[in-house]
């Protein structure tokens, strides 16, 4: 075989290779999307569940995905975002910082139903939080912050070193520099992170299951006060979210239409996780553009 | 490559009392952990000329550059010691306020480093953060500078387009530009030409040779026909030691050092 025949071949099988994963993925969606969306009314969406009879909603569950996704990226942004930028830009380079590295991949790569089991246990019981949004948007953050420092950290280490030398040549402090110089060129990445960080937490199930728990007190939706107990913004209550709700009627569900909830209910999760995957790519180059003065082409 | 003597040099001694000094090393040393890059340098640079630092890779003088405005201090394991001596200060010395020490001596690097921001943003983005607010200054001052790093014509209607659509040649002018829009006293440039095409080339150099009036100009360049082109005085740099020093005249066409003949005649190595 000549050079020239062993590139073909091996371009062949590359273009095999990926065509098959676009394949598998595409059915996929596909098969979640057509046998989810002929379920989905607006009456399912916004619908009280059922424990018994057919046709319950997830009204509540979907509220309950969103908001538990809202309360953790508010605990885990500003932290990852700290810590992004110390490992990125103050850390020194010793033993320590790389013993730091090791444990944040060893923690991106722990299985979900492990970091649940954790949160159960420090959260729900040790700070007697229970079964609450609370311990669950905690657990959440477990679950998301290493993936998510990784990414402010690669984002940050991915703006070129002479773009701090400008900086400092110019009189900024190290924290000036960082903050309105580094920060900015990296935003677009560390948005993206986010952004497609919400869309694991939003789908995540294991987690949860030990710590927001499966089901919902009644709530009352004409009272948002946080500290009322049927608020459904009230922090402390349990709350089954969506992943979690498709989980439960598969396996324990006596519902006469669990399998057609199920469906739908997938399909709405796969739309918004979808969604946010749009959104981070659309946000990102905005932001990009913005930044950097570059006009919208086209 | 030939071992030359170290020891034989001609460094021309400018404070004298007849040579408006700018800025001194005394006994200059850098070292990178336990290599030492720079062995003692002593160079006085008078105020509003051109001197270029010459020398072939790894001779040191952009760690010397560098070290002038302390841009050193960000690499890990970096140690300086000697005096740096501007107005009187020791500028290598702790308790000198770095970052104001930066607004006076300026640097522009050999990449061309603008912001991810637009040519505006470029310019006025630190004087803001010093303070600078009133709009008119701020335009004036992208003028002017823009004027002065002969960029103003080509970027004029449109500056706020992102600096990082600009050619290499523009981007370095804006870099130069957004150096002196701190006005500072003295300009380092780290080969600064050594990216750009002849055209750009040639158009820094005319604007150093304009910026020369208001300002004291330390350039490295690894370019013999631009040293000879554009400085007042060269500083010829070998292994970590600067050989000689002179007006660029003298050092181009009577160097009284052997290891400079050889450098600036192309016989060197």
């Amino acid at each position: 075989m000549t050079p020239r025949k062993w590139d073909k071949v091996a371009t062949t099988m590359l273009y095999l290779i990926s065509g098959f994963i676009i394949v598998v993925l595409a059915f996929l969606l596909l098969y979640i999307l057509i046998s989810g969306l002929p379920h989905v009314t607006w009456k399912f969406i916004t619908g009280r569940s059922s424990s018994f009879a057919a046709g319950g909603g997830i009204g509540i569950q979907l509220f309950n995905s969103l908001y538990l996704l809202i309360l953790s990226m508010l605990i885990s942004i500003p932290l990852s975002l700290g810590a992004g930028i110390y490992l990125s830009e103050y850390a020194p380079k010793n033993w320590l910082t790389d013993l730091i590295r090791n444990m944040i991949e060893i923690l991106s790569s722990l299985p979900s139903v492990v970091v649940g089991l954790f949160g159960f246990l420090v959260f729900s019981i040790n700070m007697k939080l229970g079964f609450s949004i609370l311990s669950g948007a905690l657990a959440l953050t477990v679950f998301n912050l290493p993936l998510l420092t990784r990414k402010v950290e690669d984002s940050l280490q991915a703006v070129h070193y002479t773009q701090r030398e400008a900086g400092y040549a110019l009189g900024l402090s190290r924290w000036e520099t960082v903050t309105h110089v580094v920060v900015p060129a990296a935003l677009p990445g560390i948005l993206t992170g986010m952004i497609l960080g919400a869309g694991r937490v939003f789908g995540e199930a294991a987690a949860l299951i030990y710590t927001a728990g499966q089901s919902s007190p009644p709530l009352d939706f004409s009272n948002w006060n946080p500290t009322y107990i049927a608020s459904p913004l009230n922090p402390l209550r349990s709350a089954e979210t969506l992943a979690v709700h498709i989980w439960k009627i598969n396996s324990e569900g006596i519902i006469p239409d669990a399998s057609a909830v199920s469906a739908g209910s997938s399909a709405i999760l796969i739309l918004f996780v979808l969604l946010f995957n749009f959104a981070a790519r659309y946000f990102g180059n905005k932001l990009y553009r913005h930044l950097t003065g570059a006009r919208e082409r086209g | 490559m030939e071992k030359y003597d170290r020891s034989q040099r001609y460094l021309k001694e400018l404070d004298d009392g007849q040579h408006e000094i700018a800025l001194s090393t005394d006994d200059l040393h850098v070292s990178y952990g336990t290599k030492e890059a720079i062995h003692g340098v002593s160079l006085a640079f008078e105020r509003f000329k051109i001197t270029a630092l010459i020398g072939a890779s790894g001779s040191g003088k952009s760690t010397y550059l560098r070290s002038l405005n302390r841009m050193n201090d960000n690499i890990f394991g970096t140690k300086v010691t000697g005096k740096i001596m501007y107005r009187g200060l020791d500028v290598n010395s702790n308790d000198i306020d770095v970052y104001e020490m930066r607004k006076h001596i300026g640097m522009v690097f050999q990449q061309p480093n603008p912001f991810a921001k637009s040519i505006y943003d470029n310019i006025t983005f630190a004087p803001k953060r010093h303070g600078e607010r009133r709009k008119a200054a701020l335009d004036e001052m992208v003028e002017t500078t823009l004027k002065q790093a002969g960029l103003w014509e080509q970027v004029k209607d449109d500056l706020h387009q992102s600096a990082l659509a600009l050619s290499g040649g523009q981007q370095q002018r804006l870099c130069i530009a957004r150096a002196i829009a701190m006005q500072p006293d003295i300009l380092l440039l780290d080969e600064p030409a050594s990216v750009l095409d002849p055209i750009s080339t040639a158009t820094v150099e005319d604007t150093l040779l304009q910026l020369k009036e208001h300002y004291t100009i330390i350039i490295v360049t690894h370019n013999m026909q631009q040293a000879g082109r554009i400085s007042d005085y060269t500083a010829f740099f070998h292994l970590g030691d600067a050989l000689e020093y002179d007006e660029t005249r003298k050092i181009f066409t009577r160097p009284k050092i052997k290891a400079t003949e050889d450098y600036v005649s192309g016989h060197f190595g």
